[in-house]
């Protein structure tokens, strides 16, 4: 069987058991109440998007500084990021969103709630990264960082030219699938009175009592940005491929 | 090349190392240091190649003392080439790239100039159809020929070859210790750590006999592989002989 007939017949597998679900269920839908309201849903769909990105990019930021500091001959140093992954792993971003907000920004006079959601998500997940960078960076045998140094090349330099690009390869599938985790995460982000995706599809299905008719379209929504994620990494995983020799 | 080592002590946790490795070689171009495992030769070339600090002691290279700080450090590494025994290629470069890579970033080579200077050492040693392959592709002694001339295409004052043959197999070691008999031939200088008798007595000047963490005997070739040899040096000899 080739690759893609398999996806599609697995694909069809499943939309068969939920066409099978569906169907046993006495339900009355009422799509016609929730397409009245796709403004609103796109709406929050878009800030879902544009509030992903940019944490996105900053976790990535965050995570890869705090793996250094990880790894750092500072003890100091060192402490202070191991403190920061240990607190954010092992607390709930309900409630770092909430400190984050009511008190953090607001001691430190930052009114944007959407700056400072987006900064309290990229905390967030920038310390599983920290963690995934750290261990990708560690993997590489020493024997790498003194050929590195026998050649001449400075402390940065190995670190960009010869540790990093090795440790890409190794980083990459676990990275997206952090990814896709913040991407889903950011619906926390309507406690802050985020006007997000969920937070649409919540108050559609307020607005119209149908909830399976706002909540479907918010898991297809969210399906429409993590699934490219994962097909990159694949793509980039098979691109930077190599045999360590 | 004058080297010369000032009672060298390396420590590591609490193995003590070299306790004290003392010599001075002459004008030479090949310094060769046997001995037996676990006695110190790595441990006092990487001092050499100034990858690590000893704990006390000095080195001097042409009458000059190795530096302490790790920046000056850096900047002498620049100016000599070490080969290590596991290759230690970066695998997720071709060959090309490889040699390319210290020309271009810390010689400041363009990468035009840096594909012109590797292409004539590529060709001599037989590697030019292999320059595009990955580390991987490679055989053992492809790949420590490779990371021979990535060593050597910075035009180093000198090299040093951490056991370059040990890892290969005895075919292999054939055409890496001819690469580095013609290296000696065409005036490279260098320090040889081995365990190749037969190609030390051959390409070296003088010989450093290293056990127990000290220089336990030093001499031209010619001495510490005759008869005349220091009875410590003629017992290890007939231990790896017999």
């Amino acid at each position: 069987m080739s690759k893609p007939a398999a996806h599609v017949i697995a694909v069809a597998l499943l939309v068969l058991l939920a066409a099978v679900a569906f169907s046993r269920i006495d339900y009355d839908w009422n799509w016609q109440a929730v397409w009245d309201y796709r403004g609103l849903l796109l709406k929050g769909w878009l800030f879902t998007v544009g509030l992903s990105l940019a944490a996105l990019a900053v976790s990535c930021v965050v995570g890869f500084v705090a793996a250094l500091a990880l790894g750092s001959r500072f003890r100091l140093v060192e402490a202070i990021g191991r403190v920061y992954v240990e607190l954010i792993r092992g607390t709930p971003l309900l409630v770092q969103l909430l400190v984050g907000f009511y008190v953090v920004a607001t001691a430190a006079k930052l009114e944007n709630r959407y700056v400072v959601g987006t900064l309290v998500l990229s905390l967030f997940s920038g310390a599983y990264l920290a963690e995934i960078f750290r261990a990708g960076i560690d993997a590489i045998p020493r024997t790498q960082r003194d050929s590195a140094r026998a050649i001449g090349l400075t402390p940065w330099q190995a670190m960009r030219l010869v540790i990093l690009p090795q440790a890409a390869r190794l980083v990459v599938p676990p990275v997206a699938g952090q990814l896709v985790s913040l991407v889903k995460d950011s619906s926390l982000l309507s406690v802050i009175a985020i006007n997000e995706f969920t937070q649409s599809a919540q108050e559609v299905n307020a607005a119209t009592y149908s909830s399976l008719e706002s909540y479907l379209p918010l898991a297809a929504g969210y399906l429409i940005l993590t699934l490219p994620l994962s097909w990159l990494s694949r793509w980039l995983e098979r691109r930077l491929k190599f045999e360590m020799a | 090349m004058r080297l010369e080592c000032i009672d060298v002590r390396q420590r590591f946790g609490n193995a003590e190392i070299l306790r004290g490795c003392s010599l001075a070689t002459g004008d030479i171009r090949a310094l060769v240091l046997i001995g037996p495992s676990g006695g110190g030769k790595s441990t006092l070339l990487r001092i050499l190649a100034g990858l690590d600090l000893p704990v006390a002691g000095e080195v001097r290279f042409e009458g000059r003392p190795l530096p302490r700080d790790e920046e000056s450090l850096r900047a002498y590494r620049a100016t000599v080439g070490t080969v290590f025994q596991a290759y230690n290629l970066f695998p997720h470069l071709s060959a090309l790239e490889n040699l390319l890579l210290p020309l271009v970033h810390v010689h400041r080579l363009t990468r035009p100039e840096a594909i012109e200077r590797v292409r004539e050492p590529l060709s001599r040693f037989g590697l030019a159809d292999h320059a595009h392959k990955r580390p991987s592709e490679l055989s053992g002694g492809q790949k420590q020929r490779i990371a021979i001339l990535r060593a050597l295409v910075v035009r180093p004052r000198m090299l040093f070859l951490d056991e370059p043959t040990s890892a290969l197999d005895p075919e292999m070691r054939g055409e890496v210790l001819s690469m580095i008999g013609e290296l000696k031939s065409v005036g490279t200088r260098f320090v040889l750590v081995t365990h190749e008798m037969a190609f030390a007595r051959r390409v070296a000047d003088e010989v450093a006999f290293i056990a127990a963490g000290e220089v336990a005997a030093h001499g031209p070739a010619a001495t510490i592989f005759s008869d005349d040899a220091p009875p410590v040096v003629r017992r290890f000899f007939d231990r790896i002989l017999a």
